[in-house]
């Protein structure tokens, strides 16, 4: 076996291994391997160190994939309670107000009002819920995340200070919204009970607060200019409520 | 069900497999890979197209990244056996590869596992971790010497067969 011209390098021979050697140079690794025994030892070890990876670990391709990640469930599961108490609330909102058709008007059509809060609740159920990364940019970067929320969403993004009802600011993440990307803030109270509000632009006129609740997770809605809001929160109704409206004068300042 | 969800769920099984070398644990696994998807499927309408596969591996590669992060201050526990020891008969040498795996870092094991278990190319990988080619050659370099000495250091007086 003759000897190579161009010595083999420890890389050339990784991506001998790995098949990411150009075919031309596959020659000269093969004779090189031939020609030196420590290296050719080497490169077996490298197959069967795969070899034992691919024993100890390709068992799981074969498991049943568990429930909890079954797409199905992660994509439907969250949002069919949501979409109830939502038909409900704009149902009991319409009916109750007793003028549905300037309800319409109002808050836009409704399908628009209601995957807005859909997907509120939706984002708030997904990350209140999160233990190890809640947000995208913590309350520490504060600065930083309200002038990137500012300019992917398209407007003065604020966030509020609810302080004074004992709520801090945890961060927050960019999320799609049903017209846009949409702002997502987290608050959360000394006993780690967390708060969240998801705004985004959104074709909606100006309307008042209104209310839904399910499952202990109540949310207030609204939308100001062409902004909609929705807070969310698992306290009774007078504490939301209070807490939306400390939120509602700090966003109506803004402007947006 | 979108074409999109259909890429995702394809890759469920791989994910899961990266997510129990990576973790070691396969209930932390399967919590990096449930936030994977979770991620992946909130991110829908944002994809723009492109690669769902290296999307998917880097997404569970960085949460793992932040996860190990955050336990850093706090005492690492081993655990006393595999959740799931190897159904295929060589159980010994699937847990020396298991402990070998354990004693690499975080970047280096990422990679191995990429290149070796998942069959990633070189420059995927690198797009993966944000880093240049040379630098994932050299991390695969530096983890398979140490993968090699782990497993020959451990079990000194038993014959490879192969």
């Amino acid at each position: 076996m003759t000897e190579p011209q161009i010595p083999v390098t420890e890389d050339e021979l990784h991506a001998y291994v790995d098949n990411e050697l150009p075919a031309e140079r596959r020659g000269d690794v093969e004779a090189w391997l031939a020609a030196h025994p420590d290296d050719a030892a080497r490169v077996q070890s490298w197959r069967a160190m795969a070899d034992a990876l691919h024993a100890r670990y390709d068992s799981v391709l074969d498991e049943a994939v568990p429930k909890r990640l079954e797409i199905e469930r992660l994509v439907r599961q969250p949002r069919k309670w949501i979409y109830g108490a939502v038909a409900a609330a704009l149902a009991a909102f319409i009916v109750g107000g007793g003028a549905g058709w300037v309800a319409r008007g109002v808050i836009g059509s409704p399908s628009t009002f209601q995957n807005f809060t859909v997907d509120a609740l939706d984002a708030h159920r997904l990350y209140v819920v999160e233990l190890r990364h809640p947000v995208e940019v913590e309350a520490s970067e504060r600065d930083h995340l309200i002038s990137w929320l500012s300019k992917r969403c398209g407007y003065d993004v604020k966030a509020p200070e609810l302080e004074v009802t004992g709520l801090k600011l945890v961060g927050g993440r960019l999320l799609p919204g049903p017209e846009g990307p949409a702002a997502f803030l987290m608050y959360e109270s000394p006993t780690g009970q967390r708060f969240t509000l998801y705004a985004s632009r959104a074709d909606m006129k100006t309307t008042h607060m209104h209310y839904a609740s399910s499952n202990g997770d109540g949310a207030m809605f609204w939308a100001n200019g062409s902004v909609g809001y929705v807070f969310s929160g698992a306290v009774d109704k007078e504490r939301l409520n209070q807490i939306a409206h400390l939120v509602y004068d700090q966003t109506e300042i803004a402007g947006g | 069900m979108t074409a999109f969800r259909d890429s995702v769920e394809t890759m469920i099984p791989a994910l899961r497999r990266y997510a129990r070398a990576l973790a070691r644990d396969a209930d932390i696994a399967d919590d990096l890979v449930q936030d994977t998807l979770v991620r992946a499927l909130r991110s829908e309408r944002l994809f723009l197209g492109g690669d769902i596969r290296s999307w998917l591996y880097t997404i569970l590669t960085n949460l793992n990244k932040n996860r190990r992060r955050s336990l850093a201050r706090r005492p690492q526990f081993m655990p006393l056996l595999d959740n799931n020891p190897d159904a295929s008969g060589t159980e010994a040498e699937g847990r020396d590869i298991a402990r070998a795996l354990s004693t690499l870092v975080e970047e280096q094991r990422s990679v191995l596992l990429l290149v070796m278990l998942e069959g990633l190319s070189y420059r995927e990988v690198a797009d993966i971790q944000g880093v240049p080619i040379g630098t994932v050659m050299s991390r695969l370099a530096r983890a398979r010497a140490h993968v090699k000495a782990s497993l020959e250091g451990e079990r000194p007086a038993l014959r490879r067969v192969k």
